[in-house]
């Protein structure tokens, strides 16, 4: 199929693909699962970390979650190293935006910038796209309603409620389709945002990194031992849930095992 | 004192770098301005992008690099600078002053513009490296109160910020009272 096409960036193959933008979003489902949901007044990033090696020093590895400006903080999937260039630029034009125009950035105007300069790699010559999505949340200044965003390689974005990228995201998307409700009040976000990470992430607490973020407040990593025990919460709900099915009829046996459905459509 | 000019008196001529470090200024009205605010927003960038905050030594250390290229551009900044602030990890209070020919002075008090020449006389006579924050209110009291007294314009009063490891506030500062002059 690929004959010649995908050589030169800014080349369209004869059926109308650009062929770089679509394996840059290859690239994307690749990388680690990171999940964004919004509640009624609150906004949580959750992330799969991957696990480290025996000798690294985790507490100076850098996060998949970053921080734009004190009010922005985003999260991505697909690759560590195209994702530092783009948070620094970022940041810059946050930064920017500040001094210019006196006002902080708004999500929405930092989101277009992102996707503007994603957008900006797949149409001039001698770069390749950015191999990552990213989740970009927070809140506008003075005000309190929750925003989340996305950009895709391609330089699309997109507003959402709940969304997730990078691998297994299409399950963990509807696990949050079928469980979102609109209101959710803290608690309840949080506990979302494990509870659709724990389908793709079979190692458990150790291996999820939740930030949080709330109106006028600054950012909010949930520390280890919180995370646990949200993490076993949901493990005993899940287990009560399985012996009331048994009580109900019998012979069903594993429902307590989290589902791995979704780790074929990588 | 009357005059066909007034001073803005509510004028606030610092900005805050980073949570422990404040720069005041004078100088060329645009200028000062300008160059504050872009100082400003690079020590925000630094932090964004570092995830910690620049000390106040190397803040200005920075703030001198800067003055110092103006200082051989085609139009440099005419801005005069204190940078005060506390070293987060050390708690070391600092204080440094600078100038448009990007002089840098760590100093233990200072002062810019004409009032220095009231003020440093009696910073000479009673600071002291050891004293506390009341007898620096105390002595600045005794600064004001001499600026009250000579200063050839309509002296419009003090802003006063006080910079702690906990950050930077600004503080009440009763400037009504009249002096006497003997």
């Amino acid at each position: 199929m690929a004959s010649g096409y995908d050589r030169a960036l800014s080349v369209f193959s004869p059926d109308g693909h650009v062929f770089q933008v679509e394996y840059a979003l290859e690239a994307v489902k690749r990388g680690t699962c990171a999940v964004g949901v919004k509640g009624s007044d609150i906004v949580v990033l959750g992330c799969e970390k991957r696990s480290a090696m025996k000798l690294q020093d985790t507490r100076i590895t850098p996060s998949k979650i970053g921080l734009v400006d004190t009010h922005v903080c985003l999260a991505f999937a697909g690759l560590n190293a195209d994702a530092r260039i783009l948070v620094d630029k970022a940041r810059l034009e946050a930064q920017s935006h500040r001094l210019t125009v006196e006002d902080p950035v708004t999500i929405e105007y930092i989101t277009k910038y992102v996707a503007g300069v994603q957008q900006r790699y797949t149409q001039s010559g001698g770069v390749r796209p950015f191999g990552i999505s990213t989740l970009i949340v927070g809140f506008d200044p003075n005000d309190k309603t929750p925003r989340l965003y996305q950009t895709e390689p391609s330089g699309i974005y997109s507003a959402w409620k709940a969304n997730a990228i990078g691998r297994s995201s299409k399950t963990v998307r509807e696990f949050l389709e079928r469980n979102h409700k609109d209101d959710m009040d803290r608690e309840a976000t949080i506990k979302l945002t494990i509870k659709s990470l724990l389908e793709v992430v079979q190692t458990g607490a150790k291996n999820i990194e939740i930030a949080i973020m709330a109106p006028g407040k600054l950012l909010e990593m949930l520390p280890l031992e919180d995370i646990e025990a949200y993490v076993k919460s949901i493990e005993q709900e899940k287990v009560e849930e399985a012996a009331k099915k048994k009580g109900g009829r019998s012979g069903t046996g594993n429902t307590t095992l989290p589902s791995r459905a979704g780790a074929s459509d990588e | 004192m009357r005059g066909a000019t007034i001073l803005k008196a509510s004028d606030d001529k610092t900005r805050a770098l980073n949570k422990h470090t404040l720069m005041a200024f004078s100088g060329e009205a645009g200028d000062t301005i300008q160059f504050a605010e872009y100082i400003q927003a690079n020590a925000q960038l630094y932090s964004m992008r570092n995830n910690i905050d620049l000390s106040p030594s190397a803040v200005a250390h920075f703030v001198r690099g800067e003055l110092a290229s103006s200082l051989r551009s085609r139009k440099p900044y005419n801005v005069n600078l204190l940078l005060g602030g506390v070293d987060p990890i050390t708690d070391k209070p600092s204080l440094y002053w600078l100038d448009y020919l990007a002089s840098l002075a760590p100093l233990p008090y200072a002062a810019h513009g004409y009032a220095q020449y009231y003020c440093l006389s009696i910073l000479d006579k009673h600071h002291h490296p050891d004293i506390d924050y009341e007898q620096g209110l105390k002595i600045l009291r005794m600064c004001t109160d001499e600026l009250k007294r000579r200063l050839p314009i309509d002296f419009k009063g003090m802003l006063v910020k006080v910079i702690t490891k906990d950050g930077i506030k600004e503080v009440e500062y009763d400037d009504e009272a009249r002096i006497a002059c003997p």
